[in-house]
């Protein structure tokens, strides 16, 4: 028994001219509180098949609080929820071609089965040139739990490390995002 | 914690490829390396509840954020966003911006040579309501010029961002005029594999919503990713 399906709306590119719709005030800054744990600063640089920086596309992220907890109703953990972050931000690339997030670390998160996810970030990317957005993840490089993330472990050993942010000084993790070509940031079919 | 329950993967014929080489600047944007098959995890089911509280009256309409009015064609454009199964789609944010009538972008970059608009922005924020229901007031915008091919024209648009239930649900689109003649030369539109899932971009005029002496009515649905609770289903 199938009932009618309706057809998906195709996506189409966000365009060069996004920066008066999308981007807000505050956006990329996820500590709209006193939210809890460790505050840090995420950033990195997006480069194209050329090498040449990206300075017209769009970072979004959405992460768990530093408990492991996402402010959303699928998520039934008996964990709290922080007033002083709900996980959302959005940050247009300068004109060198970066991004840079403040936020607080996660905390890890359930995964398949009975697995725990190592701490992510969901990081979506939108640009001129891309019809669709692109899903990568930024992990962190001092978790030791990465080595058992099952989502980590469903990419090739050579790769994992683009999906790794490193610890530049006591708060600050850098993940280059790579569109094309070498050094490849792994992108994820969702 | 019990596993999450996935969302429909999405529809290959009705998405976009990253390369498109008619689209030239996907050329250097898109990878090259296969994708991996992510299984939805509470990370992707999840998402963001986002915007509500800054949404004005005046963000539905983008004819009222200036002390004059815009010039150019008023329309009403107002439809429902829903999921595959037709469910809709409450509460969640939708975001749009365009050019004005004339064709040009408030935006540095659009060098265009076409008049800017002092009483026109182009950008505006809706909430959907219980039943999935959106709508906002803005003027017709314009056909313009690109520099992807010679005599390169972008078919009239309004741009469409949308946050559904959970972050899988992330859609931008374009949403276009019945009847374009310029649908036959945009390669951003003909991105999209499948003929009828193109059409599926374009809204329709809508006597029922255009309003006498004031404003012509236009119908945008969006259709987001759903999830059956069956997986075995399809």
């Amino acid at each position: 028994m199938s009932k009618t399906r309706l057809g998906q709306t195709p996506s189409q590119t966000v365009g060069p001219f996004f920066h008066f719709g999308l981007p807000y005030e505050g956006d990329s800054n996820l500590l709209v509180g006193d939210a809890q744990g460790q505050h840090i600063v995420v950033e990195g640089k997006v480069t194209d098949g050329a090498g040449e920086a990206v300075p017209d596309v769009m970072i979004e992220i959405w992460q768990a609080n530093a408990a492991g907890k996402y402010d959303h109703p699928e998520d039934t953990q008996d964990k709290p929820v922080d007033e002083g972050f709900h996980g959302f931000g959005r940050c247009a690339t300068d004109k060198e071609g970066i991004f840079r997030f403040q936020t607080v670390k996660p905390g890890a998160v359930p995964g398949p089965g009975n697995s725990l996810q190592a701490p992510h970030l969901v990081t979506f990317v939108f640009g001129r040139g891309m019809l669709k957005q692109l899903l990568t993840r930024i992990y962190f490089e001092d978790e030791a739990h990465n080595a058992n993330d099952v989502v980590l472990g469903l990419v090739p050993d050579e790769r994992r490390g683009t999906l790794i942010a490193r610890k530049t000084n006591s708060s600050t993790y850098r993940m280059d995002i790579v569109l094309q070509g070498e050094g490849e940031t792994v992108f994820f079919d969702y | 914690m019990a596993d999450v329950i996935p969302y429909n993967r999405e529809e290959k014929s009705a998405q976009p490829p990253s390369l498109y080489p008619p689209y030239n600047s996907t050329v250097l944007r898109a990878p090259k390396q296969p994708l991996v098959i992510l299984p939805h995890t509470l990370s992707e089911v999840t998402g963001p509840v986002y915007g509500h509280g800054r949404i004005l009256p005046v963000d539905a309409d983008l004819t009222k954020q200036h002390p004059g009015e815009p010039l150019g064609e008023r329309i009403i454009v107002s439809g429902r966003v829903l999921d595959e199964n037709g469910r809709p789609v409450p509460n969640t944010l939708v975001e749009v911006w365009q050019c004005n009538a004339a064709g040009r972008y408030i935006h540095a970059r659009d060098q265009h040579p076409a008049p800017l608009d002092p009483n026109f922005s182009g950008a505006g924020r809706v909430v959907t309501d219980a039943e999935g229901n959106y709508k906002f007031t803005t003027i017709k915008p314009g056909a313009y010029p690109w520099r992807n091919h010679p005599n390169a024209w972008r078919p009239a648009h309004i741009h469409f961002s949308m946050f559904g239930p959970s972050f899988i649900n992330r859609l931008v689109t374009q949403m276009y005029f019945p009847g374009d003649p310029l649908f036959a030369f945009d390669p951003i539109y003909q991105g999209i594999p499948d003929v009828k899932a193109r059409e599926r971009m374009v809204s329709r005029f809508d006597m029922d919503t255009t309003i006498p002496e004031w404003a012509l009515g236009y119908k945008f649905d969006i259709v987001l990713r759903g999830r059956n609770a069956t997986p075995m289903e399809h």
